[in-house]
């Protein structure tokens, strides 16, 4: 493994007040101004987006105390063992810390910014305030009764709202209750059937003065299913890719432990933290950001043996429903996304393929990437409304 | 019962003596444990030093077969201590991990209970029947309280991805106090704190509340040289040319994008069954021949035997 300048002890570790200490030296003994510049350390990490914690703060210091504080490498495992918490924290700490005790380097002094932020993206689901459908220069359809608006709206193409329609689209994606799918746990539970229970039924006993009484019995319980979100957010899908990570905020929030929300474009993006965050707003502001991709080209297959090869097949796929939203436009070779779609549903327990064109009257799947992948789905369904969305929750609830 | 197996205990030899010895720097530690036939890297030095210094639980994540548990039982030996491990799965619990009664060997101290106040004319009180019934001698210690009633230890807690938040929850309390109470006997505290190294295949992530209070150790493949280097002190009676094909092979076969990359744990199989075969160097016969000990997938042992006749004789 290669270490950025690390294996070589530098003598521009900053700043040098006191001889190395020997042996081991709690935090509170290295000098004021070494402490300084590790904590600030900290700090750019904050910012770089790791999971830096007063905790980990702490055990950082007494790490360094433990070692060499003027050695460059101790000083780069001390933090990298204490700071970091995931394999894609590794690279945004080594850029950290390079940044941060090289001083030879001036020009990357800012806190590394670890993908090109894409805010103003979102803004397309929500009205501007000065778009032409919300000051009413354009005149936007309007919807008689409150009703029957929301009914219409039910069935409209997510791809051709005003900007209206998308503020109330919003809202009723908001008050949509997704249930998790069930499966059965070998935690066993006390039930009323089952296997026995000795510590229930022994307890039971004690009470009746060591009279065995009726057997009591445990149960296997019934846990969430995982579910896995992956959305294809390359060009061809745009027009639907807002409202689609608004709907899978929606099925995070409902079940956050159990769902994990991917996007699909030139590479596989991991936005599942993101949109643990309760307000909507602020979520997929998160995940905006963290698409560094959006409206690029489509890799499918190549994105999907991605996912497989850092998630699928370690576990987030393994038996859990997986969800597909995609137009199955491949711009490269589609057998590779075949094979990989095959490999795919051998892990999963269901397999659900969302085409927001198949609701269209006149579709055939007969698009390369969608009729290569058709013959290992569970189902293909339609997801260009909320109706179809909400059609698609009833079947990863019942899957 | 099924439990027992996944506890395994090994009895481990100090290789050298404890004070003054392995944990002094991580140089020491890396050379102890080279003496047990682990090669550690600086990082992993480095991290188990920590551990043991700091108190720290160790948290490995990487690859499979990359040496997450290796580790823990060079450590175990290394530190002279015993190696308890608890195999995590779906659905485990405290009764499993932690202590369970042993209900059989209650019930029928109570029926005897039962049948000496039958005899004689005394009515049995609760209170008296529920302390003997409570006794340490009806406790059975799994492998986390055995960890803390053992001193020293390590505690290998292994994959434990595969357990529930729940799981994860409790493991936090124990880990965090080094201590559990039962309660109808009380507290029990670790005289010495166990080393305590967890293992994760990232099946799941681990909630981040667990990872705060470990070291976080990534193991990646080792490079070539250093798999040479581990598969001659794993197999003294490999000769060098074939531990260098092997390392080379392998390491042409994780730069392939096959669905599952072989890991040192498949470098050493597929060392050992070249060494059974008989074969003096690794050519494509020999290949073909014991591939099914590196690669696990049809589809990754047909790609690897195209690609092989490049660069096999």
């Amino acid at each position: 493994m290669s270490i950025p300048q690390a294996a070589v002890p530098s003598a521009v570790h900053q700043p040098r007040t006191n001889p190395a200490p020997t042996g081991p030296a709690p935090a509170g003994r290295t000098a004021d101004g070494t402490v300084g510049v590790l904590v600030g350390f900290t700090a750019v990490l904050r910012h770089a987006g790791l999971p830096v914690t007063t905790e980990r703060v702490t055990a950082f210091l007494r790490a360094v105390g433990e070692f060499d504080v003027t050695d460059r490498a101790d000083t780069y495992w001390a933090g990298r063992l204490t700071l970091c918490a995931d394999p894609d924290d590794l690279p945004r700490y080594d850029l950290a810390f390079e940044t941060w005790f090289d001083p030879t380097i001036t020009t990357r002094m800012a806190p590394p910014d670890p993908e090109r932020p894409l805010p103003s993206r979102m803004a397309a689901l929500t009205a501007a305030p000065d778009s032409p459908g919300a000051s009413g220069t354009e005149p936007a359809p309007e919807v008689p009764v409150a009703a029957s608006g929301a009914e219409l709206l039910r069935h409209q193409d997510l791809s051709e709202l005003t900007a209206a329609e998308r503020e109330h689209l919003r809202r009723m994606l908001a008050q949509l209750r997704p249930e998790s799918p069930t499966r059965r746990s070998r935690r066993r539970r006390a039930a009323r059937r089952g296997v026995p229970d000795p510590a229930r039924t022994l307890r039971a006993a004690l009470h009746a003065h060591g009279e065995l009484g009726a057997l009591r019995h445990r149960d296997c319980s019934v846990r969430p299913r995982k579910v896995v979100l992956l959305i294809d957010v390359s060009g061809s899908m745009e027009p639907y890719a807002g409202a689609l990570l608004r709907f899978a905020h929606v099925v995070t929030r409902a079940a956050p432990n159990s769902t994990e929300v991917f996007t699909l474009g030139t590479r596989l993006t991991r936005i599942t933290r993101e949109l643990r965050l309760r307000d909507p707003e602020e979520a997929l502001r998160g995940a905006a950001t963290a698409i560094p991709d959006w409206s690029g080209g489509t890799r499918l297959g190549e994105v999907l043996r991605a996912f497989l090869e850092r998630w699928g097949r370690r576990g987030a796929a393994r038996r859990a429903v997986v969800v597909v939203f995609s137009d199955g436009w491949e711009r490269d070779d589609a057998v590779l996304l075949g094979e990989q779609v095959a490999l795919l549903s051998r892990l999963t327990h269901r397999l659900v393929w969302v085409n927001p064109h198949a609701g269209k009257t006149g579709y055939s799947p007969i698009q390369g990437g969608i009729a290569a992948v058709l013959p290992h789905l569970d189902d293909l369904l339609a997801g260009h409304s909320l109706a179809t969305l909400e059609s698609l929750l009833k079947v990863v609830r019942d899957a | 019962m099924q439990l027992e197996n996944a506890v395994t205990v090994a009895a481990a030899e100090p290789a050298c003596p404890v004070a003054g010895g392995p944990t002094d720097s991580a140089a020491a530690l890396t050379a102890a444990l080279r003496t047990t036939g682990y090669l550690a890297g600086e990082q992993v030095a480095r991290a188990a030093f920590l551990a043991v210094r700091m108190g720290r639980p160790l948290f490995c994540e990487g690859e499979p077969g990359t040496g997450k548990t290796a580790l823990a039982q060079a450590l175990a030996q290394v530190l002279g201590a015993e190696l308890i491990r608890l195999q995590c799965h779906d659905g485990i619990d405290a009764s499993q991990a932690l202590y369970d009664w042993d209900f059989p060997r209650q019930l029928l101290h109570l029926r005897s209970l039962e049948a000496a106040a039958g005899s004689g004319q005394d009515r049995l009180d609760a209170g008296v029947v529920e302390a003997s019934l409570y006794d340490r001698r009806f406790l059975l210690a799994r492998p986390i309280l055995r960890a803390l009633q053992t001193s020293p230890s390590v505690l290998l807690i292994d994959e434990v991805d595969r357990a529930d938040d729940e799981f994860e929850a409790f493991l936090l309390e124990v880990l965090s106090e080094n201590a559990v109470t039962i309660p109808e006997l009380g507290e029990v505290r670790a005289a010495t704190p166990p080393l305590v190294v967890l293992t994760s295949n990232r099946t799941r992530e681990v909630h981040d509340a667990l990872k705060r209070r470990c070291l976080y150790l990534w193991l990646d493949h080792p490079d070539v040289t250093r798999e040479v280097e581990i598969l001659r002190s794993r197999l003294p009676g490999l000769p060098e040319r074939l531990a260098e094909q092997v390392a080379a092979a392998v390491h042409e076969l994780r730069d392939m994008d096959l669905i599952k990359p072989p890991g040192v744990a498949e470098s050493l199989d597929w060392a050992q069954a070249l060494l059974l075969v008989e074969a003096t160097r690794l050519d494509l016969d020999s290949a073909a021949a014991t591939l099914g000990a590196v690669l696990k997938y049809r589809e990754d042992a047909e790609r690897a035997l195209q690609a092989m006749r490049s660069f096999l004789p």
